[in-house]
């Protein structure tokens, strides 16, 4: 092994899975976590520890509806504490005028706001959830108000690609400093939903001239990171700065995982928090070593000048596309398996299936 | 985007935004909302002296003693850089 191992620059901290909206792209898998496997108050505060002892700059509390956690305020105290950046990913339905002054307090750095459309009854036909929209802007006016950073996060799909000027307008509006313009990537329930979520060439296409223009508009006043839907690329993303180099996942349970949707690659355990240290599971796990650097690469990858770019693209989609997580990932045209991309692209249904929803599978886990 | 920077203008950093030493790596680097920045070395010496106090003329004025350098060419050099970061929502004068 002739990898360099970098300290992790970012911890992704998935609190839990239970949440209110019911979104179809959900990045979360499909066996979703009940509250009883959530780890304790205890467990997450010795994972903010060992995170920043190892060089974690960054954390990322998320789910999940992360504001779904009593002890929210206290992990975020605690990081704060220990010089960590705070950022708090949220739907926003459960921020208002008494939890957010707790956040506050607690001395969060940013909130990441996420809205499923700027079209009130889309955006809560694809949350599964009536009176949404309203408490999404009450909360974006409270953040506003603070004078705390807001991003706005609009995930984007078939319905609504066509309103991304509106969407970019109403985030200067409701004083978003940042924005992520974010097509639907196509992992757990995305993965499930993809025929109803993927744009046709043309709505990309005008997607990116609108974000265009809006960097122009409201150049110094919004920042807009725009993610594209990988299929229709040449190149692969270089999924997650590459595996294990700058990025860690923890799951409800405490799963450790290089990428949120990891547990799908098969014939390997999962470290677990609870049995192993942060810094050793990074280090020396089967799971983190497996595809860190360039040693596991399969042609064309090993002799491609790309692949220290883009580290041979997404692992669990060449697992979703090709069958094989060491596949080169099926989006890079020289990829063996390219072909099972341009066929999913080929075949969209001119008319969107109806959606299947993000929900427990069993119906008693799904409250509290 | 014209940032209207004085020599009296107070700089200061934009809510969520701070210098920070990064003792695992052993560098400055500047935190914002989900990301990190690297600056160069000079940024860094900048940046330190910004604490929502002093003015751009008292930064340049504190760099060119220190460094032992010509006020106007650091005034100049740090103008574009403040400008520069506060376009990246960085610095707020």
């Amino acid at each position: 092994m002739t990898e360099t191992i970098l300290s992790p620059m970012s911890l992704l901290a998935e609190l839990t899975h239970r949440c209110p909206l019911q979104c179809p792209y959900c990045s979360n898998p499909l066996a979703l976590e009940p509250r009883r496997n959530e780890l304790s108050t205890q467990d997450w505060i010795s994972v903010l520890d060992q995170a920043a002892e190892m060089g974690v700059l960054q954390v990322h509390f998320s789910g999940g509806e992360p504001m779904s956690r009593p002890d929210l305020p206290d992990l975020i105290r605690h990081a704060v504490g220990l010089g960590l950046y705070t950022n708090l990913i949220t739907s926003g339905v459960l921020l208002n005028e008494k939890t957010f002054p707790v956040l506050v307090d607690a001395g969060l750095d940013h909130v990441q706001l996420s809205f499923q459309d700027i079209d009130t009854a889309n955006a809560e036909h694809v949350g599964g959830m009536k009176g949404a929209q309203a408490r999404k802007l009450e909360a974006a006016r409270l953040i506003a108000a603070d004078g705390m950073p807001l991003t706005l996060n609009f995930v984007i799909y078939r319905e609504n690609a066509d309103r991304v000027p509106q969407m970019l307008d109403a985030a200067v509006e409701m004083g978003a400093r940042r924005v992520e313009i974010a097509h639907t990537q196509y992992y757990g329930w995305g993965l499930a939903n993809r025929e109803a979520l993927m744009p046709t060439a043309a709505q990309l296409e005008q997607t990116t001239q609108a974000v265009e223009a809006a960097r122009q508009k409201y150049a110094g006043r919004l920042t807009i990171d725009y993610v594209t839907p990988d299929y229709y690329a040449d190149r692969p993303k270089p999924c997650m700065g590459g595996w294990g180099r700058r990025f860690i996942n923890i799951s409800p349970s405490g799963r450790v995982l290089p990428c949120h949707a990891a547990e799908t690659i098969p014939n390997v355990a999962f470290p677990d928090v609870r049995h192993d240290t942060l810094a050793h599971i990074w280090r020396d796990s089967p799971l983190f070593t497996m595809f860190r650097g360039t040693d596991w690469m399969p042609q064309p990858c090993r002799s491609c000048d790309q692949r220290e770019k883009d580290w041979g693209g997404c692992r669990c989609q060449a697992l979703a596309l090709a069958g094989n997580a060491a596949a080169t990932d099926p989006v890079c045209s020289r990829a063996p398996d390219h072909d099972r991309v341009v066929r999913v692209l080929e075949t969209l249904p001119a008319e969107p299936p109806p959606f299947r929803y993000r929900r427990y599978a069993r119906a008693t886990d799904e409250v509290g | 985007m014209t940032t209207g920077l004085t020599d009296d203008s107070v700089i200061r950093f934009a809510r969520g935004v701070r210098l920070q030493h990064d003792r695992v790596r052993e560098r400055w680097i500047i935190q914002a909302p989900e990301r990190a920045f690297i600056p160069d070395p000079i940024a860094a010496e900048v940046l330190k002296l910004v604490d929502g106090t002093r003015t751009l003329g008292q930064i340049v004025a504190d760099l060119a003693n220190r460094f032992a350098a010509p006020v106007d060419v650091i005034g100049r050099d740090v103008h574009v850089m403040v400008s520069d970061l506060m376009t990246r929502q960085v610095l707020v004068a």
